[in-house]
């Protein structure tokens, strides 16, 4: 075995929904900020090269449309994608026990201690061992998810789901409540993908499967 | 030879595919390939909808207050360019499986039994209005012309080169209108005088203006913008 060492596995199933939850977070993001573009919430618009949807020159010329088709049939085939790595996810976590080990318990209270450690560079990290900030971090993305997913459906179906629709203010508010659960995945990825910059061996887990590393400030235990 | 070019269209295949990973944008959407898997979803994605419509689940009414006077136009081309059709010589021809095709004047297409509305458009772009129109539901009328109201869908053409096509059940639910007038006022030129079909359980496209042919059919109807790329059923 690994003694001395600490050790992150994970298992092929909650690596493919991880990796599929990305792909598809890119392809909804990507396209919904060229739907976003053509009807504007706020007064800004997502910088064209960051979207998804094609060359928008040659759908004018084409078809009178900036892409905007094209976009949404990304968006309508990526919401299958996340739907499904989604589900996988939380099955899997539910059911390997992998939320019950890793995700919890957490509170305000060891929130705030590991945040402010984490703010002042005194937050060791622990390959396989998720300090609070980040159990809380991952428990309010997969939230972020199923509320982009609920608020999506109250946006595409108005009608056949009126109470839902209505339950968020309207047809507007739920465009509204779907752009912000966007910038807080978004907030989220940033955060996420800077983290994994600066502990390199949590791809490494996430990509095959398994990492070692040795804890901080511990030599490597002899003979190994 | 041959061999080797199919194996370079496979390559050329997989490549494409390997480029989806990488989302640089343009070149990846522009693919045929990847055109055609999205149209296969969107295909998919009408049968969903098909089965989430509910014939007599009613899009949400709302207080007349509400209802937006100065309407917003939207097609491709300007509002001066939008058709202009005389009362005189108009008439609304009828296609397909119906009984009666004898075409329509507008004396006679405003003399049938109307009712209003006060419901949302909802614009595939993102944008909404809620609006009141007034007209015959579609349902009446395809009756009285003899419609085969078993056939599978009901097609439309404009004036001004547009066609657009929607499920039977769709075009059977209760609030599905001809719709005549907007905030009680006949429909101005530009929002489809004589009449525009007022469809609040489908996106603002599906409910075209200036409409001078209904026909009914087998064969699902082409539609202006979903031949364009945008999902066929497009149901709220």
């Amino acid at each position: 075995m690994s003694e001395g060492y600490e050790e992150q596995r994970h298992h092929l199933l909650l690596r493919i929904a991880h990796w599929a939850q990305a792909l598809a977070i890119l392809i909804m993001v990507g396209s919904g900020w060229r739907i976003y573009n053509q009807e504007p919430i706020f007064p800004f618009r997502f910088p064209v090269e960051l979207t998804l949807g094609g060359g928008i020159k040659q759908t004018l010329s084409r078809n009178n449309d900036p892409g905007v088709a094209n976009a949404i049939a990304w968006h309508f085939a990526g919401m299958w994608l996340l739907l499904g790595a989604f589900l996988l996810f939380l099955a899997y976590g539910f059911v390997s026990g992998h939320f019950r080990r890793s995700y919890v318990p957490v509170g305000p209270k060891s929130f705030l201690r590991d945040f402010i450690a984490a703010a002042t560079f005194r937050l060791p990290h622990t390959l396989g061992v998720y300090n609070h900030v980040q159990r809380a971090l991952y428990i309010g993305v997969l939230i972020a998810v199923l509320m982009m997913l609920v608020s999506g459906l109250a946006v595409w179906k108005p009608v056949q789901l009126a109470w839902l629709t209505a339950l968020m203010g309207g047809f507007q508010g739920a465009r509204i409540v779907h752009f912000l659960f966007m910038a807080a995945i978004v907030g989220f990825l940033a955060v996420h993908v800077a983290l994994v910059a600066l502990v390199p061996k949590t791809l490494q887990s996430m990509v095959l499967g398994r990492a070692r590393a040795l804890p901080h400030g511990h030599a490597a235990p002899a003979g190994e | 030879m041959e061999h080797d070019l199919e194996r370079r269209r496979l390559l050329r295949g997989g490549l494409s595919l390997g480029a989806l990973t990488l989302l640089t944008g343009c070149d990846i959407s522009d693919g045929d390939a990847v055109q055609r898997a999205l149209a296969a979803v969107s295909r998919w994605n009408d049968r969903v909808q098909a089965a989430l419509f509910s014939g007599t689940r009613l899009a949400p009414e709302f207080d007349e207050k509400l209802a937006v006077k100065n309407f917003r136009y939207n097609a491709w081309y300007p509002a001066d360019k939008a058709p202009k059709l005389d009362a005189d010589t108009y008439r609304l021809k009828l296609a397909g499986l119906i009984e009666t095709k004898k075409p329509w004047t507008v004396q006679e297409l405003y003399a049938l039994p109307q009712a209003s509305q006060v419901t949302r458009h909802v614009c595939v772009e993102g944008w909404n209005m809620i609006g009141k129109w007034t007209g015959t539901p579609l349902r009446v009328f395809l009756q009285r012309v003899g419609a085969d109201t078993s056939a599978r869908y009901v097609g439309y053409e404009c004036a001004d080169g547009y066609y657009e096509g929607m499920d039977m059940a769709t075009a059977l639910h209760p609030q599905t209108f001809m719709a005549f007038k907007l905030s009680d006022e006949i429909l101005p030129r530009k929002h489809g005088y004589p009449f525009k079909l007022r469809i609040p359980t489908k996106l603002g496209f599906k409910n075209p203006k200036w409409v001078t042919t209904i026909f009914v059919t087998n064969t699902q109807p082409h539609g202006f913008w979903p031949d364009r790329g945008y999902n066929w059923f497009s149901g709220s």
